[in-house]
């Protein structure tokens, strides 16, 4: 997927035309199109609550009772999802037209597959959601698309023949409960390799000759859904295991190119696994900037974060080198501990990681930070003078960082806030993001993180040279981002 | 012909001859190369040796059949155990780096044990087997021969005599090679009825529709059952062996057969009857009694190690040899020939037309041509005849496979 800015291209070829010709797919190809980053938050968004409503109705209702397909039925209305091949309808088609729907549904999939490849829990949550969406979706297929899709996917069973049929119609009866000589007489029977059909071969539920399992009709669903679950555990597991996945690489040098921002990329993660959960609250105190400790102050008094705090902090603590599963063993116990229902946190979580995944790729880490509510920028001098003295600076240093603040001068304050806590006349860089103070401090401090001293330097000359720009973010685009950053925020709800 | 007693304390001067002149080792061999088709696959297959004195190792490998035989020579093995082909040489296994080391295929392969019926047989019990209870195994692999060929639509199945109390079946098709743990405990748990430990009266449950599967099984165990369960284990004598009720029923008849007559009787009275319960209470009866028992666990895993074919088994001297199944009716395990026996048998005297070949041949040749005139000379013969027949079996599959691919090839 290649991002084009803000037009969309739209890529009718044949060989698109060949991949949306059934409503339904394994998702066996990525998308290989471009689609703008309205289209990808969005088609993102709409799949996730899909899912998110998948996995409510299937928590309330029995699953394929007739109120879970009457609501899963309105969902799929309102999201614009294919599922039924509408090409024989005549009606004039209203709103997005079915090839639409399934490109929107293919490319929606695997931007998911982004973000919920991450973790083990991730990774099963999502494929029982798609599961029992295209449990769902298979099971209102008619009979000939049925075998169209198996057909097409290499699930190349045979139809048993009449003949054949009439031969075994006695084993078939009693190979299987609930069939009588009129069912296999009329519906058709497959014949699957005992292989693909364990499930019926283990609990003896279906006859079995020469190695091949005859399914009745009806039972082809479990077998298409195993492999359907077999397929999607596998890509994931192969997606998760791409150290950089290309998709990734891509969007970062777009979106780094799109904001030209120079220096050092915190959201390249250079230091993964390099903290242990344990380190984090001595590191807070001597290496996190003030408006993170500030941050992870609150945290652990209230052990709740709002929302925007939440965003912030979590990046930061990418930043600084914590895995993803560390940061979610974080937040869980956090939340955990300010008693937040244990369900509702790893689904906030989910939400939360998700929206850090679309906010990336909206723009770097660099410019959230500069909509991080800088302590030095907005609080009150005389709050400010409190804290800092709660934190133990002396009488002389709260009193530079004050004259700085005066005259706005809020990196040189922070930086001074640098020197103070560390106890040294120069700080001997010009300070720029959050994650920078943490290197710098845990440098100067000898331990923890390995660093990469080329980089730092490299970008310790380009921020001297672009020193004037890095006090504001990128006026043109800050607007964009700034909306953009409101709908999805109105998504997620705070609380 | 006099039967040499078997002494165990005799095995260490007894293996060392077994394996320089009577082991099959291109017999073997052959087998486990599966024709060369895949390479490595004789390299990277795992065996175990217990030696003198219980000391066990695990992970040998060999490169050739000569690697094989001077190994087996030198470390007299007094049990041999097969295990999967891996990724790496397991000689090698430690030089891998970890989690690449794999196993990767295996034969499918069922172990049924006589004391998994110790509940069921009164004649004997434990490590002891005798003529009558033997009709178990018979029994056994009757049902799971037809059911791995018919059902499975496997070919090439080997059923081996463990040596003392059992046997153990090898299926060594292609594809039964290559199936994965999930697909093995699915073959295994479709081939098992008698379900529950000590605590479970009722093992069998029947219900409808009862599968073919089912009924097949059942006319196996119906032939042979009223010889076998009746008369000669007289399973209605005891009054815990069958439900105390029916004890009641039949107990004025003393004759066994018109028990189970009249027992049959009362079952027939139910089926009809409106509550159905009971209805198959008679095959709930045979299957518990006679249908096969197997170790699960056993066929589940692609790394689980098997007692070789041609070992020896230690407490009883017998070799673990082919069974076959044309001849299964007749089989007799106290007939095994015991490794004392066969090595008795090679020191006697040998026809003169022998000698002379022998001085004409290259030295290899003469140890090899000997070797088969050594077994020949053996009880173990007719062993080895049944295993030749299938490894010819194999070969020719084999051959059949590779011409339909050049079939489909030269189509294009």
């Amino acid at each position: 997927m290649l991002f084009s800015g803000s037009k969309r291209k739209k890529v009718i070829g044949s060989s698109q035309n060949d991949l949306y010709d059934h409503c339904l797919q394994f998702y066996a190809q990525p998308p290989l199109e471009n689609i703008s980053l309205t289209e990808f938050e969005t088609f993102a968004v709409e799949r996730l609550k899909l899912l998110k409503t998948v996995e409510n109705l299937g928590v309330s209702y029995l699953k394929n009772s007739e109120q879970y397909i009457k609501k899963l039925e309105k969902e799929f209305a309102n999201l614009n999802i294919p599922y039924r091949t509408e090409v024989e309808d005549r009606k004039v088609q209203v709103g997005p037209s079915e090839y639409e729907k399934r490109r929107k549904d293919h490319i929606s999939h695997f931007i998911l597959r982004l973000a919920y490849c991450q973790t083990e829990d991730l990774r099963r949550w999502f494929i029982q959601q798609e599961m029992d969406l295209f449990r769902y979706r298979f099971g209102h297929l008619s009979s000939k698309h049925k075998t169209d899709f198996l057909h097409k996917n290499n699930l190349k069973y045979d139809t048993v023949s009449v003949e054949e049929k009439r031969i075994l119609k006695d084993k078939l009866i009693s190979s299987s409960y609930g069939l009588s000589g009129i069912t296999v007489e009329e519906h058709d029977f497959y014949k699957v390799p005992f292989q693909d059909a364990l499930d019926l071969v283990r609990s003896r539920k279906v006859y079995l000759l020469a190695g091949n399992a005859y399914i009745p009709h009806q039972e082809i669903v479990t077998i298409v859904l195993n492999d359907f679950r077999t397929r999607l555990s596998k890509a994931l597991a192969a997606f998760h295991k791409e150290d950089n996945p290309k998709m990734w690489f891509i969007l970062i040098c777009s979106l780094c190119c799109s904001h030209a921002y120079v220096g050092q990329d915190y959201s390249i993660q250079k230091n993964i696994g390099k903290i242990s959960l344990e380190q984090i609250d001595a590191l807070a105190a001597k290496s996190f900037p003030l408006c993170k400790r500030h941050l992870h102050k609150a945290l652990r008094e209230s052990h709740h974060l709002r929302h925007g705090g939440r965003m912030q902090y979590g990046l930061f603590l990418k930043g600084i080198g914590l895995t993803l599963e560390q940061a979610l063993q974080f937040w869980r116990s956090e939340f955990i501990r300010g008693k937040v229902d244990a369900d509702k946190v790893t689904l906030q979580l989910q939400l939360t990681l998700l929206h850090t995944v679309l906010v990336f790729h909206k723009q770097t880490s660099q410019v959230i930070s500069w909509l991080s509510r800088c302590p030095f920028r907005h609080s009150d001098p005389e709050l400010l003078k409190q804290k800092l003295q709660s934190y133990k600076i002396s009488p002389g240093g709260i009193s530079q960082i004050l004259e700085l603040v005066k005259g706005m001068h809020y990196q040189l304050a922070c930086q001074k806030y640098f020197e103070l806590t560390h106890n040294i006349e120069d700080a001997g860089f010009s300070l720029n993001h959050p994650n920078q103070y943490f290197t710098e401090s845990q440098k100067f401090l000898g331990g923890g993180i390995k660093k990469e001293i080329e980089t730092t330097q490299r970008s310790q000359e380009n921020v001297s040279s672009n020193a004037p720009n890095m006090s504001q973010p990128p006026p043109a685009n800050s607007k964009q981002t700034h909306e953009e950053m409101g709908d999805l925020d109105s998504f997620f709800q705070d609380e | 012909m006099p039967i040499s007693d078997y002494d165990s304390a005799c095995l260490p001067d007894l293996l060392p001859l077994y394996y320089r002149r009577l082991f099959p080792f291109p017999q073997y061999y052959r087998w486990l190369s599966y024709g060369g088709v895949f390479k490595n696959y004789f390299q990277n297959r795992e065996f175990s040796f217990t030696l003198k004195d219980d000391i066990y190792v695990r992970y040998q490998s060999f490169s050739t059949q000569i690697e094989l035989e001077k190994e087996m020579q030198k470390m007299v093995p007094y049990k041999i155990d097969i295990g999967a082909v891996y990724s790496h040489r397991p000689s090698q296994h430690n030089a891998v780096k970890s989690g690449t080391f794999q196993a990767l295929e295996k034969e499918l392969v069922f172990d049924i044990d006589m004391t998994d019926y110790d509940d069921v047989r009164s004649c004997c019990s434990v490590a002891d087997i005798c003529l009558k209870c033997w009709t178990l195994m018979t029994i056994a692999i009757r049902i799971l021969d037809r059911a791995l060929r018919e059902d499975f639509g496997f070919h090439h199945l080997m059923w081996v005599y463990s040596g003392r109390r059992g046997v153990h079946c090898w299926v060594c098709d292609d594809a039964a090679r290559k199936l994965s743990v999930a697909a093995r405990s699915a073959v295994a748990e479709y081939l098992s009825l008698v379900k529950g430990g000590e605590e479970t009266v009722r093992k069998v449950i029947l219900s409808d529709p009862i599968h073919p599967f089912v009924s097949q099984s059942l006319a196996v165990v119906e032939h042979y059952f009223p010889q076998y369960a009746i008369v000669g284990q007289d399973i209605l004598s005891s009054k815990e062996s069958v439900d105390k009720e029916l004890v009641d029923f039949y107990k004025g008849e003393k004759n066994p057969m018109k028990r189970w007559d009249r027992l049959c009787a009362l079952v027939e009275h139910k089926k009809s009857s409106s509550k159905k319960s009971g209805q198959y209470f008679d095959k709930e009866i045979m299957l518990q009694y006679c249908y096969p028992r197997l170790d699960v666990n056993v066929s589940k895993g692609v790394n689980h190690l098997l007692k070789s074919p041609f070992s020896v088994h230690p407490k009883t001297g017998r070799i673990s040899v082919p069974i076959d199944l044309k001849e299964l009716d007749t089989f007799d395990p106290f007939e095994v020939p015991t490794i004392s026996l066969i090595c008795e048998e090679l020191e006697r005297p040998r026809t003169d037309e022998a000698e002379e070949d022998e001085m004409k041949d290259n030295e290899q040749d003469a140890g090899e041509r000997r070797r088969i005139r050594d077994y020949k000379r053996t009880s173990l013969a007719k062993y080895v005849k049944v295993f030749d027949r299938f490894l010819e079996g194999l070969a020719r599959s084999r051959k059949g496979e590779m011409l339909k691919k050049s079939d489909l090839q030269k189509e294009f």
